[in-house]
């Protein structure tokens, strides 16, 4: 009887051991590159709007690369790039990239399209913001001492939002200004559930509001653009890094059709596209200095 | 409310369509962890044997080891694996970040310690006297063993089941060292997490629930050859 039923058991596990095995082997293409796996460090924005979902099948067709999308916050999507962790990078805080091209570990940072963050709060917005300009606005939700809830996880929304308070000369205080350590869905769900204010992408709130009873209160300031660039780790730097990869996956993304394609994402859905496509400009053409 | 209704029915419909995306998800998780789960047992049952039967140096040390594996917070273990198998990390040549084996090291990390415990426990828990009588009577050590392992099957078994239910509930070292990626490593739980961070409660419903469904085949499974071997044996 045991032989039996460790056997059976046994059985079962190595058959799942084969197929897992088989996994490895499958997606043959036109051209085979040498390395096919690129890893696509970048932030939860992109993946949890649904535009890679949309990208990437076409991209992998075309090319034969398998992308391995890691989607996090822009600061730990910045880090990978630094530590050579990732081999291109699809993010939206342009100081932060700065200061990564700076130290050498990314090359090639390019425009690759915009959206805008917008402030969302209750209908019936206690700290009067609706339609202020965003100074104002967030001068009015420190007085009233209504929640805010914050990003917290040095993402390129929560530099945004740091960005935003000290533009307004703010230091938001515990108490009311809540700091979730989640993405943007999550931060989102939670400033729903307590009817707290907070800041988010366009994009990611066009996919969550039928989920939401917040509204959208501010939007429009010319401070509040969401700028994404596309950058490659440097191969020169980390050897590990695949060059070819990256480098054809930004090439895709600043190609006609990929920006055709981001230009087009949502329009069906939403009945607005959720990112502006911009390649071929730079921060300049969009009125950031 | 209305998403708990909603996500049943969402979960209902796309388990009658044998959804083929789901199904994926569903037959990578049972891959991952079943492996995960053979592997621990592979390690644990023989180690928690020896811890029980043997007597040898440092023994105290590895079963207070074992015992602290148990509780062994399973985000420690996903950083761990995570640090080892980075690109320029000590294992970085392997290659393994972001792949089902990757899930497969961390699941095992987790689970063995489990199995080895709940193994050493079933096997001490037997009457003290009987190895010493089934050597007396002229058993082998490794007749006596086998003896013993039969013996303890009920409580075997049972370490058997929760290893499997830790490995396949593991969500954090899974997100950690798998990345969750589509038709790769995304099993039932990252791909929860995932659908409620997208807002779509209705499909994270419906993993959540094919998950319940594929633990308590498995859990099962086991326990009728559990209760068949209970009975071929008294």
């Amino acid at each position: 009887m045991k032989q039996k039923l460790w056997a059976g058991l046994a059985a079962i596990c190595l058959a799942g051991a084969l197929l897992l095995a088989g996994c490895g082997g499958q997606g043959a293409a036109k051209t085979e590159p040498a390395n096919k796996d690129i890893i696509l460090s970048t932030t939860t924005s992109t993946r949890d709007s649904g535009l890679l979902d949309a990208l990437l099948p076409v991209f992998e067709q075309e090319s034969g690369y398998k992308v391995k999308v890691i989607a996090v916050g822009t600061g730990q999507a910045l880090k990978m790039g630094e530590q050579g962790e990732a081999d291109v990078l699809l993010v939206h805080a342009p100081e932060a990239e700065k200061k990564v091209l700076a130290t050498g570990a990314a090359v090639n940072r390019k425009l690759v399209m915009h959206n805008d963050f917008v402030f969302v709060g209750p209908k019936n917005d206690p700290s009067g913001i609706a339609k202020q300009p965003v100074d104002s606005a967030l001068r009015n939700i420190a007085q009233a001492k209504e929640t805010f809830v914050s990003r917290g996880d040095d993402s390129g929304t929560h530099k945004m939002e740091l960005a935003l308070w000290k533009k307004a000369g703010l230091q938001p205080e515990e108490g009311w200004y809540r700091s979730a350590g989640a993405g943007m869905g999550q931060t989102l769900k939670i400033a729903d559930e307590r009817q707290g204010y907070t800041l988010t992408d366009r994009a990611t709130w066009l996919a969550l509001q039928k989920n939401m009873t917040l509204t959208i209160l501010v939007e429009g300031d010319p401070s509040l653009l969401n700028i994404y660039h596309v950058m490659e780790v440097n191969s020169e730097k980390f050897t590990k890094v695949n060059k070819a990869g990256a480098q054809a996956f930004s090439k895709f993304l600043l190609s006609s059709k990929g920006q055709q394609m981001i230009a087009e994402f949502g329009k069906d859905k939403y009945g607005q596209a959720l990112f502006f496509a911009d390649g071929g400009k730079t921060e300049a053409d969009l009125g950031v200095k | 409310m209305t998403y708990i209704g909603q996500g049943l029915g969402e979960a209902v419909r796309l388990l009658l369509q044998l959804d083929p995306a789901v199904l994926k998800v569903a037959w990578l998780t049972l891959q991952v962890s079943g492996l995960a789960a053979l592997i621990s047992v592979v390690l644990g049952v023989p180690l928690g044997c020896a811890l029980a039967t043997r007597r040898f140096r440092g023994r105290g040390a590895l079963v207070s080891f074992v015992n602290v594996g148990m509780g062994m917070p399973p985000v420690v273990v996903g950083l761990l694996v995570s640090l080892l198998l980075w690109r320029y990390g000590p294992l970085g040549d392997w290659q393994l970040l972001y792949t089902p084996w990757a899930m497969v090291i961390a699941q095992v990390l987790i689970a063995a310690p489990i199995v080895a415990s709940l193994s050493f426990s079933a096997i001490v828990s037997l009457d003290e006297r009987l190895p010493l009588q089934l050597l007396a009577l002229g058993a082998s050590r490794l007749q006596a063993d086998r003896l013993l392992i039969k013996e303890a099957k009920l409580g075997l078994l049972a370490a058997v089941i929760a290893g499997f239910g830790r490995a396949v509930s593991e969500v954090g070292a899974s997100m950690m060292v798998g990345g969750n990626l589509k038709d790769e490593t995304r099993v039932l739980t990252t791909a929860t997490v995932l659908e409620v961070g997208k807002g779509n409660y209705e499909l994270a419903i419906s993993f959540g629930l094919i998950l319940l469904v594929l633990v308590y085949l498995v859990v099962a499974v086991l326990t009728v050859l559990q209760q068949a071997g209970k009975r071929g044996c008294s």
